[in-house]
């Protein structure tokens, strides 16, 4: 890695302000962040670590029933705090990485990445979360971009995750064989409002929200045989386009079984 | 009662205290005062002409010590190859050069470019960022057949293509064999890869230079499976250093499996720059270094055909293989799909006729070269496929045809030059079809299917050539080395022993495994015996670990060496007992005068050996110690059979391993638990090549794209069952005096086939229409062959 220099603020407002200097970086749990700069693939000119702000970090159930999670809350901690709240979240979390991975990667390090390949990503899409950063609040349908692209700002921190908590749901996470990150991730949560699939791993815009699925539920339909179109899927070493398109059936039928 | 210490005991593995604890101590661990560090700078294009080098900038950046390109090594010569393969028409394979760093051209990615000597890692890194590579891209050869086509771009502009060589074995044989296919009742043909894949030792390769300018010495550091191969190649080929001014140390070695076997640049590269700058040189290689540099494995693409008659004998087979040399030749690359593949081709069957023909190609990859099984694992695939198939399209019992086809009759003498000195093969499969439960399959099947899962399951045979190897023969067939193995026995003056041997031991347990022969010879305890291996300036000349010889070969040699050690200790022991040496005897430590009750203990005689006070000094030196050299007569023939059982889903494709059972014949065993562990290792990697792993290049770019484990899918511990394995079939080998034959590759060679038998198995009992798959059996690719 190249020579960087490194903060670690105690305080979201301080975060903000140290990364304002030219070529911050926020870091999470470095899960992701630390092989990219072993790599030399990036360059930052200084860390701010968001490891050492109290206020970021916990798992809260607030009055309206939803789900707040602190953006610096470690995957671990949401599989443990958040199981008697949202089961489906916290196993979701408790299935990512390993245990070295879990107990340091961040849910805000997770969102912020995007990568079209992780868990956490059609959760909070699948629940219709609210992204909560330092300086607004983006609805999960805008939050997300494409392929490592969200809507946040340069600078901008995730400082919690609110997720509405549904009547039932469900993650299939179906393994890639050598990163074991999602091939195929179906998230399926059930609400008063209607049933929200999310699809992370297939599509080469990154996680969507399988609307033709949600339609045919909401019109009483089965989803027996149906798929998305392989068109505009992953193809590469682990899996077709075509491949990609029939697990993501396979999976949300079997996430709406698990659930029923 | 199992025995608890000597032959036969399931003794500890001692190096696992330090192993287990940290203790160890790897090459990374040594660091020696003054040290530099080495980065090399590496191609990160397939194929490409060096247009211009400049250094200039990267030189002056802070740290560096000096900056070496390929015109720093022109007066050196190039990295070797150990066997030299002659072709169908009697000619020499081609060799094209191997320079330690690029000459001209880059011709894969990760070729040595520069190499960056500096006070840090990190300074050397950051300087070889800052030189300035010009590099003109040509375009990459990548598919091997497209290599061959006309016109194809050349990997070396001086060989006339990209052809290696033609290999036909035996080509005498030819038209025989296609007369037998002309009148056959029914052929069977199979056209399969075998997969590439990168060895993934769990300690990277690592090496360290050191010269000293009072004696004029130089010291290699390296992760190697034969320090003394390393010495010879690098001392007598590339740096021409004579022995005596070269010393070679493999210290702990975190596996192998082949990979470290070879000769690489960047060993010759820390010898030279150590030398060079006179002081010591270290390179370590990062994980994303080692998928790119160290030698891969396999990579066949190959077409087998089997000719039976119309009682299901078989009468022929003939193979027609692709096999990838990648850029250069690795140090044995030549060998493997030659006298290692094609000498095993008649498996365990007493085919009468048979043809190996065998292209061996240069394409803009990574060198491939051994790796666990090297050849006869590709053969076994071929073989154990084929019959499987040939089994379904008759319509007969898969076990039953492979029986029917057995070799029974020992020595047998196969139509491809080996002689098999002892077998029973039905022994193994008897025993496989009790450890496997085969008539509780179709209760399992039905269970599965109950469940909405498909069940299958996979049986096959191997054979492997191992205990490599004659010197003589291997000469004839293109060996540019010897390959004996040597031990030296030293009893100490206290009883106590070091054994010096030329094996190495890189997870193969040798320390704990070899010490049990001795004190069985000896009948003296196994903790009084020690295990010296790795350094060139302490053992006698031995050809180190690979092709599952240690034991057969090395082992060999310890026992002739010990075997001299009780002819002089009874001489000594007669001297003390006033006795004759025809009435001593040995047993449990202490020597005996026949029919008397006198005695003296071994302690007894080897302090008298090194105390010569009362000794006959006029007929025997004093002191105890004795070396001898083995080089065997014939190979050993380690033989089994397998079997796998798995379940598919039939909707997403994925394949789980659901038993696995091993039946191996490895004639007499010293250590029931080490050579479980073998076995169980091997599985492993069979079932990992079987189902995961996946070494995959693009075939425009030549880049990697299974390039770290984000893609390159190792075996987990969850990937694969609790196996059964027997090694109770023994028939011991015939011409070593252990009877021993060899386990380290038996798992790696015999699994493949059975996973990929048991997925076909459970898909056609699904009703689809799959005769075959390629390995690695991804759910996309299972499921993709469902979809027809
Ligand atoms: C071996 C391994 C296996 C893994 N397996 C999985 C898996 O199965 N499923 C899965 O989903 N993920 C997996 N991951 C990724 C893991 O979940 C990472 O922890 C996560 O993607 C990034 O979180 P982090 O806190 O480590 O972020 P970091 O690596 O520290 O940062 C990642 C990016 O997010 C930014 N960032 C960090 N925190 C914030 C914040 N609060 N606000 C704004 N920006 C921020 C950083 O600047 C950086 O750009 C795996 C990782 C590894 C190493």
């Amino acid at each position: 890695m190249y020579n960087f220099e490194f903060e670690r603020p105690g305080s979201v407002a301080e975060a903000v302000a140290a990364l304002k200097s030219e070529e911050a970086q926020a870091l999470g749990g470095g899960q992701t962040l630390i092989p990219t700069l072993k790599q030399r693939l990036a360059a930052p000119a200084k860390l701010v670590s968001l490891g050492g702000i109290a206020e970021m970090k916990g798992v809260c159930l607030n009055d309206d029933g939803s789900l707040s999670i602190g953006g610096g809350t470690t995957h671990a901690e949401v599989a443990r705090a958040a199981a008697a709240h949202y089961p489906a979240l916290a196993a979701l979390a408790g299935g990512i990485g390993d245990p070295a991975v879990r107990n340091r990667g961040t849910i805000g390090g997770s969102l912020a990445n995007n990568d079209p390949s992780a868990c956490y990503p059609s959760a909070a899409l699948g629940s219709g979360a609210t992204i909560v950063t330092d300086r607004r609040e983006i609805a999960a349908d805008d939050y997300f971009q494409g392929l490592f692209t969200t809507a946040l700002d340069e600078g901008e921190i995730i400082t919690s995750v609110r997720f509405p908590v549904p009547e039932k749901a469900n993650y299939q996470k179906f393994l890639q064989p050598a990163s074991r990150f999602a091939l195929v991730g179906v998230f399926v949560a059930h609400y008063a409002g209607g049933t929200r699939i999310a699809v992370t791993g297939a599509s080469e815009d990154g996680v969507f929200r399988w609307s033709a699925a949600e339609e045919a539920l909401a019109s009483g339909a089965a989803l027996d045989g149906m798929a998305p179109e392989a068109d505009g899927m992953i193809a590469d070493l682990h899996g077709t386009k075509a491949y990609r398109a029939h697990l993501t059936g396979v999976l949300t039928r079997r996430a709406l079984q698990a659930m029923a | 009662m199992p025995k608890d210490s000597g032959i036969g005991a399931s003794s500890k593995r001692r190096e696992d205290v330090r192993f287990l604890t940290g203790a160890g101590n790897y090459t990374d661990d040594i660091n020696i005062h003054g040290q530099a560090y080495v980065h090399f700078l590496r191609s990160d294009v397939a194929h490409g002409r060096i247009v211009s080098l400049d250094t200039s900038a990267a030189a002056a950046m802070p740290g560096v010590v000096r900056i070496f390109t390929g015109a720093d090594f022109e007066g050196v010569g190039g990295l070797p190859c150990g066997w030299q393969v002659t072709d169908r028409h009697g000619q020499p394979m081609a060799e094209p050069g191997h320079p330690v760093l690029a000459q001209g051209k880059v011709r894969h990615v990760g070729d040595p470019i520069a190499a960056v000597v500096a006070e840090s890692p990190e300074q050397a890194r950051d300087a070889a960022e800052a030189i300035e590579a010009e590099i003109e891209e040509l375009p990459a050869v990548i598919d091997m057949k497209a290599a061959l086509a006309e016109g194809a771009a050349k990997v070396h502009d001086d060989l006339p293509s990209n052809l290696c060589y033609d290999w036909g074995f035996v080509e005498e044989n030819k038209g025989a064999v296609d007369a037998a296919f002309a009148e056959a009742a029914h052929v069977t043909t199979l056209e399969l890869v075998n997969n590439r894949l990168v060895a993934n030792p769990m300690e990277p390769r690592v090496a360290i230079g050191d010269y000293a300018r009072a004696t004029g010495e130089s010291t290699l550091y390296t992760t190697s499976q034969n320090p003394h191969v390393i010495r010879l190649l690098m001392g007598a080929f590339v740096l021409g250093i004579p022995e005596h001014k070269l010393r070679v140390v493999a210290p702990d070695v975190g596996g192998g499996f082949g990979s470290k076997i070879f000769h690489y640049a960047e060993e010759a590269f820390c010898t030279f720059a150590a030398k060079a700058l006179a002081r010591p040189v270290k390179w370590t290689s990062s994980r994303s270094e080692a998928f790119m540099s160290d030698a891969h494995g396999r990579d066949h693409v190959s077409k087998i055909e089997l000719a039976l008659d119309a009682d299901n004998n078989f009468t022929a087979l003939r193979t027609e293989t692709y096999a990838n040399m990648g850029a250069y030749l690795s140090t044995f690359a030549p060998s493997v799909p030659t006298w290692l593949h094609g000498t095993l081709m008649a498996g365990n069957y007493k085919t009468p006729l048979i043809y190996v023909n065998v292209k061996a190609v240069f394409t803009n990859t990574v060198p491939v070269d051994a790796y666990r099984g090297a050849g006869r694992p590709e053969a076994t695939y071929q073989l154990e496929r084929v019959i499987d198939k040939a089994a379904r399209e008759l319509g007969v019992d898969p076990i039953a045809l492979r029986r029917q086809n057995f070799v029974t009759e020992f020595p047998y003498q196969t139509p491809v030059a080996v002689v098999y000195d002892t077998g029973d093969y039905n022994a193994t499969m008897d025993k496989l079809e009790e450890i496997a439960d085969i008539a509780g399959f179709a209760a399992r099947r039905a269970e599965s299917e109950a469940r909405g899962k498909l069940r299958g399951l996979g049986v096959n045979c191997y054979i492997e050539a191992c205990g490599i190897a004659p010197s003589n023969l291997v000469g004839q067939l293109g060996a540019r080395a010897g390959l004996y193995d040597a031990a030296t026995v030293r009893v100490n003056a206290t009883g106590s022993i070091s054994v010096m041997v030329g094996a190495h031991s890189h997870g193969q347990g040798h320390e704990t495994a070899f010490p049990q022969v001795v004190a069985e010879m000896l009948g003296i305890d196994e903790s009084m015996i020690e295990i010296v291996h790795g350094d060139s300036s302490k053992i006698p000349f031995g050809m180190g670990t690979y092709g599952s010889r240690s034991l057969a070969v090395c082992g060999s040699a310890m026992v002739r060496a010990t075997e001299k050690i009780i002819n002089k200790a009874k001489k000594i022991a007669a001297h003390l007992m006033e006795a004759s040496e025809a009435d001593i005897e040995l047993k449990d430590g202490q020597f005996s005068v026949a029919g008397t009750d006198k005695s003296v203990a071994w302690g007894d005689v080897t302090l008298a050996a090194y105390v010569p006070h009362n000794y006959p000094l006029e007929d025997i030196e004093p002191g105890l110690e004795e070396t001898a050299f083995y080089d065997p007569s014939n190979f050993t023939y380690p033989a089994g059979a397998y079997a796998c059982e798995v379940e598919v889903d039939p909707e997403t494709g994925k394949v789980t391993v659901e038993r696995f059972s091993a039946a191996d014949d490895f004639g007499n065993i010293v250590n029931p638990m080490i050579v479980s562990g073998q076995v169980h290792g091997g599985l492993g990697q069979g079932i990992g090549q079987a189902l995961l792993e996946n070494c995959a290049y693009d075939p425009e770019t030549g880049q990697l794209l299974s390039a770290s484990y984000m893609d390159y899918a190792m075996p987990r511990a969850d990937d694969v069952p609790f196996y059964a394995v027997d090694h109770s079939c023994a028939t011991p080998c015939t011409h070593n005096p252990l009877g021993v034959k060899g386990c380290g590759e038996a798992g790696a060679i015999g699994s493949p086939p059975s996973v990929v038998n048991a997925v076909i198995d459970a898909l056609q009992s699904g009703g689809k229409a799959v005769t075959h798959i390629d390995m690695p059996m991804s759910p996309s690719r299972v499921w993709s062959a469902m979809q027809g």
